[in-house]
């Protein structure tokens, strides 16, 4: 295990080297620059501009300055807002899309397994059919019109919660509602193709045979072996959604990490969108790495390798 | 269920395709959804043929208008069909759907077997460029791909040579045309494609990795078979069932990622629509015009649901354990 | 469990949902709180890149600046689109080229320091200072030899039209007569900045200085800088030491960037917000019908246009150009797909009878059979033979909608066959800079009251200009209007070269913008002002509109 752990530490390392170089060089051969405006920025201010923030350096020299900026934790300014650190902007968005993720992935475990369990267990009855309904209908509505939709729901019509903003302890209830409820709908496909797999094994049967009592051997023996697939799916998933939502942000008006992924990119705030991606690129090595000893754990036969 | 009263005797030794079909046509539920993706394709195909209207026939006088005898799923903001540009974005929606889904369950699929069987350091490297990808700045690419498109020599040429391919069937050079096909559309399924099979590379690999010890894997190579034979005979049949339910979990993101990257420029002009960019667009229109978003969202979520269902019925049918 | 168990647990699950019903459904309407409290909640749009003013080039930061900064002249709380004192409490000027203010001699920053006229001497040297890289810097380039110090060739600030005559009396020399000086020095760019805090965080240079944070920045405007939440709010708090902090009434701004008009829009409508910063085009006809009292729409000095580059073969033929726009039905675009109150382009400088413009041409118009006139003599009859091109547009639904209806109009009417291609934001700015394009779309907002703000970015080689057109006799009639000091003789020679510019049609004027939003009726004070200055020591919340239930409950939510 600590061979396993050490190994995947040194892998991570290099992968988050190669993420930084691809982004960077993805940026420099970007046919947008971080200095256009509206309006014409004459040639010396764009000048003044570049080389303020380095632009004019050679590629390997502004490389090698960003790596060591953020290898000592010491991340450089945004370049679209002036005065303004990477490291304080993600600092304070990132526990804000922690606060909405964890609610969205209980609610979507809490919603997609017994849902995906009540189709895998009775299939082709009108259980199952309802419920891949369900789950599908989850799948196939876009954060863009659920978002809105729950919004007016339970914000204009019930007045239960704030339709936008961040200012009450209860306003994180309807976007992690909003993504919770998507994701339910691929967690339970997931859960029901997984236990229709395992169910049909040998090992079942004989669980079967033995006189185990139905929720024993779905629980006991089935669950933990259905849930690869679903699993796999888990840990990018977790990464994504820690690192923000930019739809379900921008429909509930969260100061999350989700329109900084997304905004940052497009509006070419290079600093920024390198040190949102680096932490995203950690985030999937981690969720990645635990899925693998979860994985091994609940399958002896995986093992873990280094 | 039980087997088909008529099925002869030697039914049990049946190729295991001829038996998938038998159980994939047996199940009530696959047939549904088949029947409903046959009508669906019509619709999408053949319906624009039917219909009075172009999807870029416009009528300001009649704009924004509730579905009626005229146009039986209302009239969006230039007084253009719905209905009609429904039929044409589900072309686009549905072929991207499906070939970009392809390019990723194939790359996917390949991918994870080969990491999983592979193993050892091999898969360590195959699992962290994985790994890369998933963090692979994917909206810069794309801006990147925009810029370089209708400029690039080699998509110039491509495009013109599929064109020239097409236009020896002119009705579906027509419908090409019609499609708003481009250079920018070839570029959508690659980058589509390259970003959707990460997951299902993870999937496959996780399950071959499950499966590789198991006795009958062992029993295999203990008679001599190679690696490609292990992967195809005895793998391949175990892993398809997670990778058809991932698969038509892609479907839909593929679907909807179309729109997003039509707005960013890679995709279909104007005025041709998919059914993403129309969903989209009915969204902000969802509480003064809902027939704008409702129509584009019920055909869209009937096909997933249909294709679910396909997928299910598929899956139980392949399931080469199943004892039905 | 038995039947009777189910039921007390239904009833008991049923009596919680009722009580959290009737528990959440009753909490306070935030507006009313902050009403009671005189706390002024806004919608800004997107948020603040910065807050120095030198550096800032955005729209939502304009509406920051207002409330932290004050130029020498101020906004009319009455007419804000008139210069009323500010920092100086008087002026005086001869022939419009030597100006003299004379600064208050109680102003105060609001950390109680004295404003001095060095202050905005200094001011303008700093925005001035080539190494600042100041993309509004032009912005002073009335004065004498600005421009020069601005590019590099003069070193020596003292040459600059810019002298501290005493503590409180300020000189401005320009380089020729600037009648409309007054109007353009309540844009920010104007401003002053505080030279003490600044040479505390760094170099006066430095874009990224830290003294733009809560707690560092000091203004001279009538609120000062209590927070900023970076995507979350900015709030202000007033300012006691503002000169006229007697007339301010409302005690606290809290400024919420939302970057989305729905999401706006539903926070409106939640009473979340006192006013949005704009409204979703396809709510504005709902507005109109079932909220009129709250719907807003002021016309504003901004015009939607398409470029056309003119270096492309078959858009060098003017009358290719005219033919383009006649064929364009203006008052359809407006009535069928923008409604709301917008007004169709007469010519390019929208509103002129707001800038007593009565000069401005009116030629604009739409003729079908006059185009396929002017399309047949270019060699084009019924559009044959006229190459395909595209409509270049960023990404954003009403451009695509108003393309798709302009590509309909040319084919009916032109016979001729062009493509729409949409761009992210980015992108398409690249491309309209480096002229990779045949048409596309554009808008120009006006920086102060006057048309030159609108005409002289075509003169030859201006960096807007971004259509390859260029014209000597139009250069020199802009030139000559520089130079002119009586304001009539000069918006004559402003009104020729509109006149150039539109019968040489290197753009295509649409219509003329209106700012259309929603504001709660107990917002008070706010005056319409076509460039979209605002005068917040005149707002004020009217707290007797929170005693009337009809208004305080919440919009209903059936707005459609």
């Amino acid at each position: 295990m600590t061979r396993f752990l050490i190994s995947r530490f040194l892998q991570g390392i290099v992968v988050i080297l190669a993420v930084f170089v691809i982004t960077f060089v993805l940026q420099k051969l970007s046919p947008t620059s971080p200095f256009n405006g509206e309006r014409n920025v004459p040639e010396e201010v764009r000048k003044t501009l570049e080389s303020y923030y380095g632009y004019d350096k050679p590629w390997l020299v502004q490389m090698w300055l960003h790596i060591k900026a953020f290898a000592t934790f010491n991340p450089p300014d945004c370049v679209k807002s002036p005065g303004r650190g990477v490291g304080e902007v993600i600092s304070q968005a990132f526990p804000v899309s922690v606060a909405l993720a964890v609610p969205a992935l209980l609610i979507a475990l809490a919603i997609g397994i017994p849902l995906g369990a009540i189709a895998a267990l009775r299939p082709n009855t009108f259980d199952d059919h309802w419920a891949t309904a369900t789950a599908t209908l989850g799948i196939c509505i876009p954060s863009f019109v659920l978002g809105p939709l729950i919004a007016m729901i339970f914000g204009l019509y019930l007045r239960w919660f704030n339709v936008a903003g961040w200012h009450d302890s209860a306003d994180w209830v309807l976007p992690s509602l909003t993504l919770g409820l998507i994701y339910s709908g691929y967690v339970a496909r997931l859960t029901r193709g997984g236990l229709r797999e395992t169910l049909a094994q040998d090992f079942i049967r004989t669980a079967r045979a033995k006189g185990a009592s139905e929720p024993v051997v779905v629980i006991r023996h089935a669950l933990k072996l259905a849930c690869l697939p679903l699993l796999n799916f888990l840990g990018p998933t977790a990464a994504g959604l820690l690192t923000g939502s930019m739809v379900t942000e921008t429909v509930f008006q969260i100061p999350g990490l989700g329109q900084h992924f997304i905004s940052s990119a497009i509006n070419r705030d290079d600093t920024l969108a390198v040190g949102i991606t680096l932490l995203f690129a950690v985030l999937i090595l981690v969720f990645n790495m635990l899925v693998d000893i979860i994985q091994a754990a609940l399958n002896p036969r995986i093992g873990l390798k280094s | 269920m039980t087997l088909a009263p008529l099925a002869p005797p030697k039914a049990s030794i049946e190729s295991p395709w001829r038996t998938a079909r038998r159980r994939l046509f047996s199940n009530a539920r696959s047939v549904t959804g088949l029947i409903f993706l046959a009508l669906l394709f019509a619709f999408c195909i053949v319906g624009p043929a039917f219909s009075p209207y172009k999807q870029t026939d416009q009528n300001l006088n009649n704009k924004t208008a509730a579905p009626s005898a005229s146009h039986w799923m209302g009239t969006d903001p230039l007084g253009r069909d719905v209905m009609t540009r429904t039929m044409y974005g589900g072309r686009v929606t549905l072929l991207v759907g499906f070939v970009a889904t392809g390019v990723a369950v194939a790359i996917g699929v390949i991918y994870g077997m080969v990491s999983g069987l592979v193993g050892g350091r091999t898969d360590s490297a195959m699992m962290r460029v994985v790994d890369i990808l998933y963090a692979f700045p994917f909206l810069n690419f794309v801006i990147i791909l925009t810029a370089v498109l209708g400029t690039h020599p080699f998509l110039v040429g491509a495009e013109a040579w599929v064109m020239d391919k097409l236009s020896v069937i002119p009705a579906l050079k027509g419908a090409a045309t019609d499609l708003g096909f481009n250079a920018s559309f070839l570029l959508l399924f690659a980058a589509i494609g390259a970003v959707e099979w990460l997951t299902m590379a993870r999937v496959v690999r996780g399950q071959v990795l499950s499966l590789k010890n198991q006795e009958f894997v062992t029993a295999a190579r203990s008679y001599g078979a190679g690696t490609s034979r292990i992967l195809l005979r005895h793998l391949l049949p175990n892993v398809i069932g997670p990778v058809i339910v991932y698969a038509s979990l892609t479907v839909p993101g593929v679907m909807l990622l179309e729109a997003t990257l039509s707005f960013l420029g890679l995709g279909i002009q104007p005025p041709a629509s998919s059914w993403g960019v129309l969903i989209n667009d009915g969204a902000q229109r969802m509480d003064t015009a809902p027939w704008l978003l409702l129509f584009p969202g019920v055909f869209f979520s009937l096909t997933l649901l249909s294709l679910n269902f396909v997928g299910d019925g598929l899956r139980d049918a392949l399931d080469p354990r199943s004892i039905r | 469990m038995k039947w009777t168990t189910r039921l007390l647990v239904l009833a008991a699950l049923a009596g919680g949902l009722v009580c959290f019903h009737i528990i959440r459904s009753n909490r306070p309407l935030r507006v009313n709180e902050a009403t009671k409290e005189d706390t002024l909640l806004l919608g800004n749009a997107t948020e603040l890149s910065t807050l120095d003013i030198h550096v800032a080039t955005g729209q939502p930061e304009h509406m920051v600046f207002a409330a932290l900064f004050e130029g020498l002249v101020a906004p009319d709380v009455a007419n804000p689109d008139k210069p009323a004192p500010g920092a100086a409490a008087s002026w005086e000027t001869a022939d419009s080229i030597n100006w003299t203010f004379h600064l208050r001699p109680d102003g105060k920053w609001s950390d109680g320091t004295p404003l001095t006229a060095h202050d905005f001497v200094w001011s303008y040297q700093r925005i001035l200072t080539p190494a600042l890289g100041a993309q509004y810097a032009s912005m002073l380039f009335p004065i004498k030899n600005a421009e020069e110090f601005n590019k590099g060739t003069l070193k020596d600030f003292t040459q600059v039209g810019v002298k501290a005559l005493d503590d409180h009396t300020l000189q401005l020399t320009l380089v020729g007569p600037m009648p409309y000086l007054l109007g353009m020095m309540k844009h920010y760019s104007w401003f002053p900045v505080p030279r003490h805090v600044i040479e505390k965080f760094g170099s006066p240079t430095d874009r990224a200085s830290r003294w733009t944070k809560a707690g560092n920045l000091v203004g001279n405007g009538p609120f000062a800088l209590k927070e900023w939440r970076f995507t979350h709010s900015l709030t202000v708090e007033k300012n006691p030491y503002y000169w006229d902090a007697g007339v301010v009434r409302i005690k606290k701004i809290v400024f919420v960037p939302i970057a989305s008009d729905t999401t706006e829009e539903r926070a409106f409508r939640d009473g979340q917000i006192h006013s949005t910063f704009t409204l979703p085009n396809p709510l504005v006809q709902e507005y109109a019908k079932n909220h009129k009292d709250v719907l807003t729409s002021e016309p504003i000095l901004s015009v939607y246009f398409y470029r056309i580059n003119t270096t492309r073969e078959m858009l060098k033929d003017v009358r290719v150009r005219k033919a383009l726009s006649l064929a364009i039905d203006r008052d359809g675009i407006i009535n069928n797909i923008l409604r709301a109150g917008q007004k169709p382009s007469q010519g390019l400088t929208p509103y002129p009878e707001s800038l007593d413009y009565p000069q401005a041409p009116k030629v604009i118009r739409f003729d079908p059979a006059e185009a396929q006139r002017l399309m047949a003599e270019a060699g084009y009859p019924g559009g044959k033979g006229f190459p395909k091109f595209d409509i270049l547009i960023n990404t954003h639904e009403a451009h695509r909608v108003i393309a798709e209806a302009v590509q309909e109009m040319w084919r009916k009417n032109l016979g001729i066959h062009v493509g729409i291609f949409n761009q992210d934001w980015g992108v398409y700015l690249e491309s309209q800079r480096q002229m990779n394009y045949s048409v596309c779309r554009a808008a120009w907002g006006g920086d102060y009251p006057d048309p030159l703000t609108f005409l002289s970015m075509w003169k030859t080689g201006d960096g807007n200009n971004e259509t390859g057109w260029s014209n000597a006799q139009y250069d020199d009639l802009i030139n000559q209007s520089n130079r002119e000091a009586d304001a009539t003789k000069r918006l004559n020679l402003l009104g020729q070269a509109e006149s150039i510019l539109l019968d040489e049609m290197p753009i295509i004027p649409f219509y003329w913008y209106v700012h259309v939003y929603a504001s709660r009726p107990e917002l008070k004070g706010r005056v319409p002002s076509v460039l979209q200055h605002r005068a917040y020591k005149g707002w004020y919340l009217d707290h007797s509109v929170l005693n009337q239930p009809a208004t305080v409950a919440p919009l209903p939510p059936d707005i459609a």
